[in-house]
C-alpha cells in the first residue's frame, strides 16, 4: 500500500535518513525499530508530510506521494498519533477533536460519531468531559479516536505505550489487531521489543539512518532483535548480590499540595528505603513522578518529620543542606531542570556539586576544582563532547543524561532520587546508566528509582511500587509480582483488584460485540 | 521563503557584533528622522556625537560633562544588569535615585551650617539605604503577595517624583530662598558637596564609584555565587531551584541591591552636579540606564561603554537643540530607537537567518 524507496534525508552534520526501502502490504502492522537517533521520528514525519525529503520518492496504492503537508497526508488517508499529545486540557474531548478536523459536523453529530468510533473499537470515552481530567491512557484514545474518524487507511503510531499500564496496553493491542484485519494498515514505532514481537507482523530495522535489517519481529528472540538494532552484541547490566543494610530513608505520611492546576497532590505517601536498596517507582506519567522527586530534593518543603534521612528530620531541609547530608537527586526534564541549557558543563557541574565538592569559598566560586570534577565526570561516565566549556544543549539527550547522573553519582551519596533515568537514551548508554546505579547500591547507596519504563524497574529494582493520582502503594519485593499484579498497583486498585477485571473485561466484550 | 533557526550555542560573534550594529542602525534611522524633521541629516549627526567632544569651542565645556552625565548611567545600570539577568525586572530606579537623593539631602540639610568631614559618608549612607529601603516596596510585595515588580516598580517613580516635589516646596525648601522652590544649593556648603577630583575632568566621587563598581561587578559576575545564582535563576528558573537558590532571597537582593546602587547615583548628582533638590531634579537617569544595561550586554565593561554612549547623547542631544532647535523629544526617540535596534538585532544571537527555496518532489 504504501512503498518508500530511497527516502535520504541529511541535516547539516547529520545523516537522518539514507537510502531507506520500506514497503507496507495493506492490513499490516508493520514495526519500525530502532534506538533513539536511529531516525525513526524523520522516516514518520516525512512520511505524514511534516519533513520534505532530500531526494527519494514514496509511492501511495501505487501512486506518486509527495505530502508537502499534514493535510496533504491526512486527505490522502494517512493519520498519525504522537509520542507526545497534542490536546488542549480546559477543552472537552469533543471540543479537541473537532479542532484536528478539516471540516467538523455539528457538536451534537460529532459527538455521536465520538461514541460510536470508540465502542466499535472498545476506547470508552466520554465526549463531554474536560481533557484535563482524563488520564494519559485516556488521551490516547482521544488522539486514536480523532484519527479513526478520518478513516485513514495508514495509522502511523509512534511510541504509543510509553505512557500505558499493562493492562492499558492490552485494550491498545486489541484495537489495533481489530484494525488491521479490517483493512488498516499500521506503522508502529517503538524501540520495545516484546511489544513488537507480539504486535507485529513485519518489523524493519533502522539504524544510523539506514535500514540494516527487516524481519519476522515473532520469529526473533528479543536479544536478537536488540543486537540487530544496537550493531553489536548488548552487555547486560549485572549486579553483584547484596543483602539491604539498614533503613536509611523514611518517608512518613508525605502530603503536597498540587503547585498548578492540572498538576498532581500528593498523598500520604509511605515508605522505607534501606542501604543497598533500589527502590523502583513505576507509574504513567503524570501521577506525581516529579511531584515526589521535588518534595525529595527539597525543592518543594513538607513538614521537618515527613522525611527522615540517617534518622534526622530533613522535610523542611533545602536542597543544598540535604546535598551536605547526603542525598542527592537527579530530575527527568534533562533540560531546564536537571541542567541549564545554556550554561557550559563546567557550570552545569556547578549546579549541584558546590556543596559536597567543597567548590567555592566565602561565596568565591573555584572554576579550577569545578572544571575538574566536570572533566572526572565527562571520562569515567563516557560523555561524548568536545569538552567541558560547550553548553549543554549542544550534548545529546543520551550523553546530556550520563552527564547528570554522573554529576550525581560521583559526588557519593547515601540515598539517590532518579526519575526516568534513561528515558530518550540509546541502549547502550541506558545499559551503561543502569550498570552505575546498581553498582552505587552494592556500595552501600540507598536509590530510589522513578521510571514509566517498567522492564527498567523489574531488571533493577529490588521493590517495586506504584504511583497513581499522587498516591503510593506500598513497596513490594520485584521478585515476587506478577505483570498483572503490577499493573493493578499502576491503575491504583490493589485492594479492589476485581473492579479492574471487570473494567477490562468490559471493554474487551465490547470490543468483541 | 526566510525562516529563523536556532543555533546550537549562542554566537559569541552576534553577541559582540550587535552594539555597534544597533548605533550604526540608530545613526541611519535617526538620520532619517532628521530629514523628516527638515534637518541636515549629517549635520545634525555630527553636532550630537563629535562636535560635542571635538570642537574647539564646545569641546571644554561638554568633554567633563561626559562623566558626569555617564557616572549615574553607569551606577544605575550596574545594579540593574545583576537583577536583568535573573529575570527581575526593576524598572523603577528613577524612583529609587530619588529617594536616594532626598534622603542623603535631607541629612545634610539637618547638619546645615555644621562642618565636619562625617557629614559627606552620612549622606552617602543615607542616599543608599533611602534607594534600597524604596526598591524593598516592590521586592517585599512580589515575594509575599506576588505581585508584579515591573508594574510596582514602576509606578513607585511617579511617587516618588510626587515626594520630591512636595518636599522642595516644602519641607526641604531653602530658607533663605525668597520664597522660590527648591532646597538650598549643597555645592554652597562644603562639608557635603560632592566636588570634581581633578578640576575640568567632570570626575566626581559618585564617577570614580562607578568605575569601582564596574570592577567588583565584573569579579561579582565571573567569580562569585552571587552572579552565577543570578544567570542560573535568569536562564532556567527550574534548574535555579533545583540547584538550591532560594529565589525570594535572590529577588531581595537583586531588588535592593539595584536600588541601593540608584540611591547612591541620586546623591552623588544632588550633591554635585545638580546641586539641590527641586522640582524636576531628576532628568530619566533611571529609565535610560535600562538601555545602558541593554545596550552594555549586562555585562559591566560594556556598561560603562554604553553609559558614555549613552552620556554622549545627552550632551550632543543638548547641543543640538541649541543649534539646530530639534526638539527634545527627538533626542529620547533617538535613545529609544537605540534600545529597539538592539532588541531586535539580538534574535540573531541565538538565531541565525537561513533561506528556503521551493519544495523538494
Amino acid at each position: 500500500m504504501l512503498e518508500i524507496k530511497s527516502v535520504t534525508k541529511t541535516y547539516p552534520g547529520v545523516v537522518a535518513n539514507k537510502c531507506v526501502d520500506i514497503a507496507i502490504k495493506k492490513g499490516e502492522i508493520h514495526a519500525i525499530l530502532g534506538e533513539n537517533g536511529a531516525g525513526k521520528s524523520t522516516l514518520v514525519k516525512i512520511i505524514y508530510g511534516l519533513i520534505q525529503p532530500d531526494s527519494g520518492s514514496m509511492f501511495f496504492n501505487g501512486e506518486l506521494y509527495i505530502p508537502d503537508e499534514p493535510r496533504f497526508a491526512r486527505n490522502t488517508g494517512v493519520a498519525m498519533v504522537f509520542q507526545h499529545f497534542s490536546l488542549f486540557e480546559a477543552l472537552t474531548v469533543a471540543e479537541n477533536v473537532s479542532l484536528g478536523m478539516e471540516h467538523p459536523p455539528s457538536a451534537t453529530e460529532l459527538s455521536k460519531n465520538i461514541l460510536k468510533v470508540s465502542n466499535e473499537y472498545g476506547l470508552p470515552l466520554d465526549p463531554n468531559r474536560l481533557v484535563g481530567t482524563l488520564s494519559a491512557g485516556e488521551r490516547q484514545r482521544v488522539e486514536i479516536v480523532r484519527c479513526l474518524l478520518q478513516n485513514p487507511s495508514l495509522l502511523i503510531m509512534d511510541e504509543p505505550t510509553s505512557v500505558l499500564t499493562p493492562q492499558e496496553v492490552e485494550i491498545l493491542f486489541e484495537t489495533l489487531r481489530k484494525l488491521a484485519s479490517q483493512g488498516t494498515s499500521i506503522l508502529y514505532i517503538s524501540h520495545k521489543l516484546e511489544e513488537i514481537r507480539e504486535l507485529c507482523n513485519e518489523a524493519t530495522i533502522l539504524r544510523q539512518g539506514e535500514v540494516v535489517a527487516s524481519c519476522k519481529p515473532s520469529q526473533k528472540s528479543a536479544r536478537e532483535l536488540a543486537e540487530m538494532m544496537v550493531g553489536s552484541s548488548l552487555k547486560i547490566p549485572a549486579r553483584a548480590k547484596t543483602s539491604l543494610g539498614e533503613p536509611i530513608l523514611e518517608v512518613f505520611d508525605l502530603n503536597l499540595k498540587a503547585t498548578h492546576q492540572f498538576g498532581v497532590s500528593l498523598r500520604n505517601i509511605f515508605l522505607t528505603l534501606h542501604k543497598n536498596e533500589i527502590l523502583g517507582i513505576g507509574g504513567v506519567a503524570g501521577n506525581g513522578q516529579d511531584e515526589l522527586l521535588s518534595v525529595l530534593s527539597g525543592e518543594n518543603i513538607t513538614p521537618a518529620n515527613t522525611i527522615k534521612l540517617n534518622n534526622l528530620d530533613i522535610g523542611n531541609k533545602s536542597p543544598n543542606k540535604r546535598r551536605a547530608m547526603g542525598l542527592l537527586a537527579a530530575p527527568e526534564e534533562r533540560l531546564g531542570h536537571a541542567a541549564a541549557p545554556d550554561m557550559s558543563l563546567i557550570e552545569n557541574t556547578f549546579l549541584t556539586a558546590r556543596v559536597r565538592k567543597n567548590l567555592s569559598k566565602n561565596g568565591f566560586i573555584s572554576w579550577r576544582n569545578t572544571e575538574i570534577f566536570a572533566e572526572k565526570i565527562i571520562e569515567e561516565f563516557d560523555v561524548r563532547t568536545p569538552g567541558a566549556n560547550n553548553v549543554a544543549r549542544s550534548l545529546s539527550g543520551g550523553n546530556l543524561q550520563k552527564f547528570v547522573i554522573g554529576r550525581e553519582i560521583l559526588q557519593m551519596p547515601d540515598v539517590l532520587i532518579v526519575n526516568q533515568p534513561t528515558w530518550g537514551v540509546d541502549a547502550a548508554a541506558a545499559a551503561a546508566i543502569r550498570q552505575s546505579i546498581m553498582d552505587l547500591a552494592t556500595n552501600g547507596a540507598g536509590i530510589i528509582v522513578i521510571s514509566q519504563d517498567l522492564d527498567e524497574l523489574l531488571e533493577i529494582s529490588d521493590n517495586f511500587a506504584a504511583l497513581n493520582s499522587g498516591k503510593m502503594s506500598l513497596p513490594k519485593p520485584t521478585k515476587d509480582l506478577s505483570m498483572d499484579e503490577i499493573g493493578l498497583m499502576m491503575a491504583g486498585n490493589t485492594n479492589d483488584a476485581h473492579s479492574v477485571f471487570d473494567h477490562h473485561n468490559m471493554v474487551n466484550n465490547n470490543a468483541h460485540s | 521563503m526566510l525562516t529563523l533557526e536556532k543555533r546550537s550555542e549562542p554566537s559569541q560573534l552576534w553577541t559582540a557584533l550587535t552594539p555597534v550594529l544597533a548605533v550604526l542602525l540608530t545613526m541611519i534611522a535617526g538620520g532619517f528622522l532628521f530629514i523628516i524633521l527638515g534637518k541636515d541629516p549629517f549635520l545634525a549627526l555630527r553636532i550630537m556625537f563629535w562636535d560635542p567632544l571635538f570642537d574647539e569651542m564646545f569641546g571644554a565645556y561638554f568633554r567633563p560633562q561626559l562623566l558626569v552625565k555617564a557616572g549615574p548611567l553607569i551606577l544605575i545600570a550596574l545594579g540593574l544588569s545583576l537583577g536583568f539577568k535573573a529575570g527581575i525586572w526593576n524598572i523603577g530606579a528613577e524612583g529609587q535615585y530619588i529617594i536616594g537623593a532626598v534622603c542623603g539631602a535631607a541629612v545634610a540639610l539637618a547638619f546645615y551650617p555644621t562642618e565636619s568631614l562625617f557629614i559627606f559618608p552620612l549622606m552617602i549612607l543615607a542616599g543608599g539605604l533611602g534607594g534600597w529601603m524604596w526598591a524593598m516596596i516592590p521586592a517585599l510585595l512580589r515575594t509575599k503577595f506576588n505581585t508584579n515588580e515591573i508594574l510596582v516598580s514602576l509606578m513607585l517613580v511617579y511617587v516618588a517624583e510626587q515626594i520630591l516635589n512636595t518636599l522642595a516646596i516644602g519641607l526641604l525648601r531653602n530658607p533663605d530662598g525668597n520664597g522660590f522652590p527648591g532646597s538650598r544649593n549643597l555645592q554652597d556648603y562644603y562639608s557635603a558637596s560632592n566636588m570634581e577630583i581633578w578640576a575640568g575632568t567632570g570626575a566626581h566621587w559618585g564617577v570614580v564609584l562607578a568605575l569601582g563598581f564596574a570592577v567588583g561587578f565584573y569579579i561579582l559576575m565571573n567569580q562569585h555565587l552571587l552572579g552565577f545564582q543570578t544567570k542560573l535563576t535568569g536562564q532556567s528558573p527550574r534548574a535555579a531551584k533545583f540547584s538550591g537558590i532560594n529565589p525570594n532571597l535572590l529577588i531581595v537582593v537583586c531588588l535592593g541591591l539595584s536600588g541601593m546602587l540608584a540611591g547612591l547615583a541620586g546623591i552623588f548628582e544632588v550633591s554635585g552636579p545638580s546641586g539641590q533638590i527641586t522640582i524636576g531634579f531628576n532628568v530619566g537617569y533611571g529609565f535610560t540606564a535600562i538601555i545602558v544595561a541593554f545596550l552594555g550586554r549586562l555585562h559591566p565593561i560594556g556598561i560603562v561603554l554604553a553609559g558614555l554612549l549613552m552620556a554622549l547623547t545627552y550632551i550632543g542631544g543638548e547641543l543640538a537643540q541649541m543649534q539646530l532647535a530639534l526638539p527634545a523629544a527627538a533626542i529620547q526617540a533617538f535613545q529609544g530607537m537605540l534600545l529597539f535596534f538592539l532588541l531586535a538585532l539580538d534574535v540573531f544571537s541565538n538565531y541565525k537567518l537561513s533561506f528556503k527555496f521551493g519544495k523538494v518532489s
